[in-house]
């Protein structure tokens, strides 16, 4: 995500020292005295981490560091010839394989040990096992919050008492021992409260999508827009500054009509509109977005960037009710919601930014995402009357990206969807 | 007229390959307004609905007997088997007769399969079961209890019978002494693995998915009776303990072939929610908090719970002994994310412990068999060269 | 090198070209005017897609002029019997002239530094070889005669060896040495472009057929012929298709996919076509399409080639059989062993437990000939079912043991439907382009029309 080649914006060299700094900061925290503490993306506790004034480290952001930097392969052979399957997800044999070879980050400095392994395991059983391994290999403890999936569709009251009573029984206590800090609750309302004002800021960044042309691409700039918010910089001053300036920028391109930036430059003339599900590959994320813009294909929304909070459908961090509202927020992430949400969620998507189709990029690692994937395609189809595309990659595995079969499939799609277009049109002239 | 063990496991034989599951219809039929509520591994609260009067069936796939032709258009190569043949089984009306559904949190895939009945099934009575994998009473156990309270109202509004806390206890009651009787079984097979061998022991375990507990703990007496006291050749094998099979289950085939080709299957992970507490649940007091705290204190060790502490190769060690078993076998199905996350560090545990071991993945479908008789003979064989130095 | 006869007039004939570069077989379609097909072109890709693209082209413009013939001869009250026989020796005109070829390349090779030792052994014996070919050559098309293939490289390949067995000497000049001289000749003629078009073979090839004919029928097939060879292309557009579609010359908006190719020229030989099912060599697809032709869903095969027909390749080798001797093999089966895996990298190894098993040859042949159907069953579920009429195509489609297994699951899933598929199914990719170049063609010219 610190590509400086991608976006040329000023918000883009802002998120670039941003996440500079935080792995600046973090390679420094043995020095700096800062105790380090390791979660997950989807349903992390930033703003309670900080709260200890300890730093979080992001293994899912590290392993995607290293598939873009073309690092992943080597890490992943290493993992599997210590005896890990080549069945299971390439995000943790990324990281053991990254621990081997001296855990060096996308700065190139090395990344201290976690001192404390926190697993809000929200929506993926895989975070556990990876904790577990882990923990097994280099003997630091973990703490484990266990957050309830909305399997009926829904957060009730019990599952929401029980995530509260873990953060405040287990998870506190954890952090409290580790960093040698006492918790301070108005500490953290202050640090909600910078967060809701993020948050507000990039729902307004989504919804510029539902201009046409849109200014963003929702998916593969999107992912840079989450860097900040889904790391180290949600509930901080300079995170809400970030999402406030790139607002601006991105209103500034709605009033000037410009289409997204993509690495290949501006994208001049928008000619399809999808709805993407599924996360990016990240091995060869740029002839990826390519094979969109190449099309003429911006992606007005997307699910994968909602897996750190789903914002845009009503969600703010509320200041008023600060364990509670963590609770919600770790409930609410986009992989804890049921099949039939997702389809719900995806379909309105589809409405709402009046998307001419949707793709689902379904990655091998991620069973949480990829099982019942076909159903989803299948139920989104019957109910917007869009036919979607069905593409499968992974999320950091070089081996399993096949380049010529994915463009194939993207060229094919599109024009599918040029040709029934033309086909409507010409039906009506 | 006594049946001798061979009998008894040709019978479980035809149950296991029955895909019209056809005790459980019968149960149905035998009274009206009767209901089955299925259930998909690894573990399910069954005490709580046989409380509420309906059958507790266990749906663990359909093996290598069923064709797959529907099921597999709803996922990837890349995903385990079981979903698939699960589905297939849904699409195909196999599973008409079953009343509602539960899914419980064992992993991404079958968490996922939940919301994927709501959809094949609308209207039909599906739930997720998220079992806590915080084990504090105060947290866990009482979250656990809260959601076993819903989750008996609701079953209860589907047959009509109110769970009320003597049902219940009379339910913890016969499953206890199911799982006696289960345990039981295991002992014997641990200490006679030639007149309990684990081909029958499996198929008479595996009737208990489509029987009410009462019936299989009786078929499960019998068997234990005349096995004890069969006559069978002495067969010198070794002692095996197999980890990682506990959700998809390996065709009975591979068992077979395991044993035929010089082990003694001595402990095993399969079907584990039928000895899913390593003591019996309290039949006195709250049954409720019974449950909850069996839950929380006595859940036996596998891959789909978390593990708070560090040393997960331990309880495997733990078991190996207690088995008396002389190496391990890793059986884990394809893309099994739980088994195949949690084997490295069971394999660490087993090395620093000199306990010897062998792997291989294996589908419900499995139609090859040669390389995995080849691969457990040799560490059959291994395991005897080194117990003879 | 015209044979046209002075004083007749050119005639100017458009014709839209659709280009189908495939994994193991590249086709061209030459649509007229009127969207009818004036010809066929098929040829074996290598890994020169350019080249395999003007040979297919090429080709079909070869049928294309024999169709004009054939129109022209049925004109003149011709019999079509007559056309057939001077196809056929006009083939065989063909393959003289890439023999000539052959024969030069292998010479040349001979001289080179390699061969000094046995040259003068060898030089001899590759005479008295292609002789032996020259002389065999009329055989291969004969009325009926039964080819293994038709790729001159085949029928070549098989006609030198057997040749070259009579000739070699174990000693002197062997086996092996000479078929070297073969391999390395037959890769330059497959790279060289020779003159196999129709208005330069077509004279010789004339003069055989008409030695022993009557005035009339002589009179007739001059006509013809004359009409065919004064008749000029002119080539309106071109589209390409198919798995190299990429790496072809042309501009982007010449290029589709495979998968609208695929749907528009089923639509096109079977006009109430709503399903394709399309097995290849490298993927399957499942394909809806409405009224029109036009796509309304589809879906390939996932990352993994279960399925595909290159495992029956996989398996043909495997058993030691010919590709197309499988489905004849399977259909012999008295009962079909259930196959669970389909994945090519296990299917030997499950073949041979199987046969050690005891289990017949054909009786597994015939499950796995199932088990491919059954993963394109998936795929047809995943694209939104079978409905009426569906159409099967690809190189599969010419497996009546995979037609039976398909007949049947279809019958079984989704109730009667009727089943089309074409002896010309191979071309569907190629005949979808031509249509799209015509079409494009056609707009195109009206939107230029109402410009100006």
């Amino acid at each position: 995500m610190t590509r400086t080649d991608v976006l040329k914006d000023d918000s883009q060299q802002r998120q670039k020292d941003l996440i500079g700094g935080y792995f600046t900061r973090l390679a420094n925290a043995p020095k700096t005295g800062h105790k380090t503490v390791a979660t997950f993306v989807p349903g992390n506790l930033t703003e309670l981490i900080s709260c200890f004034d300890a730093i979080p480290i992001l293994p899912e952001i590290n392993a995607l560091q290293s598939g873009m930097r073309k690092l992943s392969g080597n890490y992943i052979t290493e993992a599997e010839r210590q005896g890990h399957s080549e069945d299971v997800c390439t995000y943790v044999k990324c990281d053991i394989g990254m621990f081997e070879g001296g855990n060096i980050g996308p700065t190139g400095e090395a990344l201290p040990k976690p001192d404390l392994l926190l697993l809000s395991y929200t929506g993926c059983f895989t975070f556990m096992k990876w904790f577990e391994l882990l923990r097994e290999k280099y003997g630091t403890p973990s703490v484990m919050l266990h957050v309830p999936y909305q399997g009926q569709g829904e957060v009730t009251p019990e599952m929401r008492k029980y995530v509260v009573e873990q953060l405040e029984r287990v998870v506190i206590p954890a952090l409290e021992h580790t960093t040698g800090r006492k918790f301070d609750i108005d500490l953290l309302r202050e640090k909600l409260a910078w967060s809701s004002k993020a948050e507000d800021d990039l729902v307004k960044v989504w919804e510029s999508a539902k201009h046409r042309p849109s200014p963003i691409d929702g998916y593969f700039g999107g992912v840079y827009y989450i860097g900040p918010i889904f790391t180290a910089f949600r509930g901080t001053q300079e995170g809400a500054e970030y999402y406030a300036l790139l607002r601006s920028e991105i209103e500034q391109r709605i009033r000037e009509g410009r289409g997204p930036v993509t690495p290949e430059g501006e994208m001049k003339e928008e000619k399809f509109r999808l709805v993407v599900e599924g996360p990016p590959n990240w091995t060869h994320f740029r002839d990826f977005w390519k094979m969109f813009t190449d099309e003429g294909a911006v992606v007005v929304a997307s699910t994968y960037t909602k897996v750190g909070g789903l914002y845009d459908r009503g969600f703010r961090h509320d200041p008023k009710d600060p364990l509670g509202t963590l609770a919600d927020y770790c409930m609410g992430c986009y992989t804890n919601h049921s099949l039939p949400n997702r389809v719900d969620l995806i379909s309105k998507y589809i409405e709402e930014y009046s998307a001419d189709g949707f793709l689902i990029n379904s990655v091998k690692s991620c069973a949480s995402f990829s099982a019942g994937q076909l159903m989803i395609l299948r139920e989104v189809e019957k109910r917007t009357g869009r036919t979607g595309a069905f593409i499968e990659s992974d999320l950091v595995d070089p081996r399993y990206f096949s380049a010529a079969n994915i463009k194939n499939r993207i060229e094919s799609y599109l024009q599918m969807l040029e040709q029934k277009r033309s086909s409507v049109a010409g039906a009506a002239r | 007229m006594t049946r001798s063990p061979e009998q008894i496991a040709a019978d479980c034989e035809s149950i296991y390959y029955d895909l019209e599951f056809k005790p459980a219809r019968d149960w149905k039929a035998a009274e009206p307004g009767r209901k089955v509520v299925g259930f998909v591994p690894v573990f399910c609260p069954r005490e709580v609905i046989s409380a509420a009067g309906a059958l507790a069936m266990s749906i663990v796939g359909a093996g290598d007997w069923l064709e797959v032709i529907r099921g597999d258009a709803y996922y990837q190569s890349y995903l385990c088997h079981i979903p698939r043949s699960i589905v297939e089984l849904a699409v195909s009306n196999r599973l008409d007769f079953v009343d509602g559904m539960l899914f419980p949190s064992t992993c991404d895939v079958i968490r996922n399969l939940s919301g994927m009945w709501q959809m094949l099934k609308p209207g039909s009575f599906v739930r997720y079961v998220d079992v806590p994998q915080n084990y504090e009473p105060e947290i866990g156990g009482r979250f656990w209890e809260g959601e076993l309270r819903i989750l008996a109202a609701e079953i209860g509004k589907l047959t009509g019978v109110a769970v009320t806390d003597d049902s219940l206890r009379e339910s913890i009651r016969i499953w206890n002494e199911n799982r006696a009787a289960v345990d039981e079984m295991y002992l014997l097979r641990r200490d006679r693995p030639d007149l309990a061998p684990t081909s029958e022991v499996y198929v008479v375990l595996r009737a208990g998915n489509v029987m009410d507990p009462a019936s299989h703990t009786k078929l499960i007496r019998e068997y234990i009776a005349t096995a004890r006291t069969s006559k069978r050749a002495a067969v010198d094998s070794s002692r095996v303990v197999i980890v990682g099979a506990f959700c998809e289950q390996p065709p009975l085939a591979l068992i077979k072939t395991i044993e035929r080709s010089g082990c003694f299957i001595v402990d095993d992970d399969f079907l584990l929610v039928s000895r899913w507490y390593t003591a019996p649940v309290a039949e006195t007091g709250d049954p409720f908090k019974a449950l909850a705290n069996a839950f929380v204190k006595h859940t036996i060790p596998t891959a789909v719970m978390y593990s708070p502490k560090t040393g997960r190769g331990g309880a495997l060690i733990e078991r190996v002994k207690t088995a008396r078993a002389e190496g391990v076998i890793f059986a884990a199905p394809s893309f099994c994310t739980p088994a195949l996350l949690d084997q490295p560090m069971l394999v660490d545990g087993l090395e620093k412990a000199g306990i010897p071991y062998t792997a291989f993945k294996y589908a419900e479908n499995t139609g090859q068999f040669q390389p995995i008789r080849e691969q457990t003979g040799t560490f059959a064989d291994t395991m005897k060269l080194w117990s003879a130095v | 090198m015209s044979t046209l006869p002075t004083g007749t007039a050119r005639t100017s004939m458009k014709t839209y070209v659709g280009i189908d570069l495939g994994s193991t077989t590249s086709k061209a379609i030459i649509l007229d005017d009127n969207g009818e097909i004036l010809g066929r072109g098929i040829t074996n890709s290598r890994s020169n897609y350019e080249m395999a693209s003007s040979v297919a082209r090429s080709e079909a413009y070869v049928n294309a002029k024999f169709t004009l013939f054939r129109r022209a001869l049925a004109d003149r009250g011709g019999s079509g019997g007559s056309a057939e026989e001077l196809e056929r020796s006009f083939r065989l005109e063909q393959y003289f002239a890439q023999l000539r070829l052959l024969e030069k390349f292998t010479n040349l090779e001979v001289e080179g530094p390699r061969y000094v030792a046995v040259r003068a052994e060898a030089t001899p014996r590759l005479e008295q070889i292609f002789a032996g070919m020259r002389e065999q050559a009329p055989r291969f098309f004969d009325a009926g005669a039964r080819r293994k293939s038709d790729f001159f490289r085949d029928i070549a390949g098989g006609s030198f060896q057997a040749h070259a067995e009579k000739a070699a000497d174990p000693k002197l000049a062997n086996y092996s040495m000479l078929l070297s001289l073969y391999d390395k000749a037959i890769l330059r003629v497959e790279n060289e472009p020779v003159e196999l078009g129709f208005d330069a073979n077509i004279g010789p090839a004339l003069v055989r057929v008409l030695s022993g004919a009557s005035d009339a029928q002589r009179e007739a097939c001059r006509a013809a012929t004359e009409y065919s060879t004064s008749t000029v292309f002119n080539e309106v557009r071109a589209v390409g298709t198919g798995y190299g579609r990429a790496r072809l010359p042309f501009p982007k908006d010449r290029i589709r996919s495979e998968i609208l190719c695929h749907g528009l020229g089923a639509h096109a030989m079977f006009e109430n076509t709503r399903t394709v099912l399309d097995i290849g060599g490298q993927d399957t697809k499942a394909i809806q399409v409405d009224k029109d032709g036009i796509v309304t869903s589809f879906q390939m095969n996932d990352r993994c080639a279960a399925g595909c027909g290159r495992y029956l390749g996989y398996i043909a080798d495997e058993m030691n059989l010919g590709l197309h001797e499988l489905g004849p093999l399977a259909q012999t089966a008295t009962r079909t062993v259930r196959i669970s895996s389909t994945c090519t990298v296990f299917a030997g190894a499950e073949l041979r437990e199987r046969l050690s098993l005891g289990e017949k040859r054909e009786d597994i042949l015939s499950g796995l000939h199932r088990s491919i159907i059954l993963r394109a069953m998936s795929l047809l579920a995943r694209s939104g079912g079978v409905e009426d009429e569906f159409t099967f195509t690809g190189g599969v489609a010419n497996n009546a043991a995979a037609v039976d297994a398909l007949r049947a699951l279809v019958k079984e899933n989704y109730g009667e439907r009727r089943l089309n598929i074409s002896p010309n199914s191979i071309y569907t990719g190629a005949l979808g382009a031509a249509l799209f170049s015509r079409r494009d063609a056609m707009t195109e010219a009206k939107y230029e029309g109402a410009a100006a």
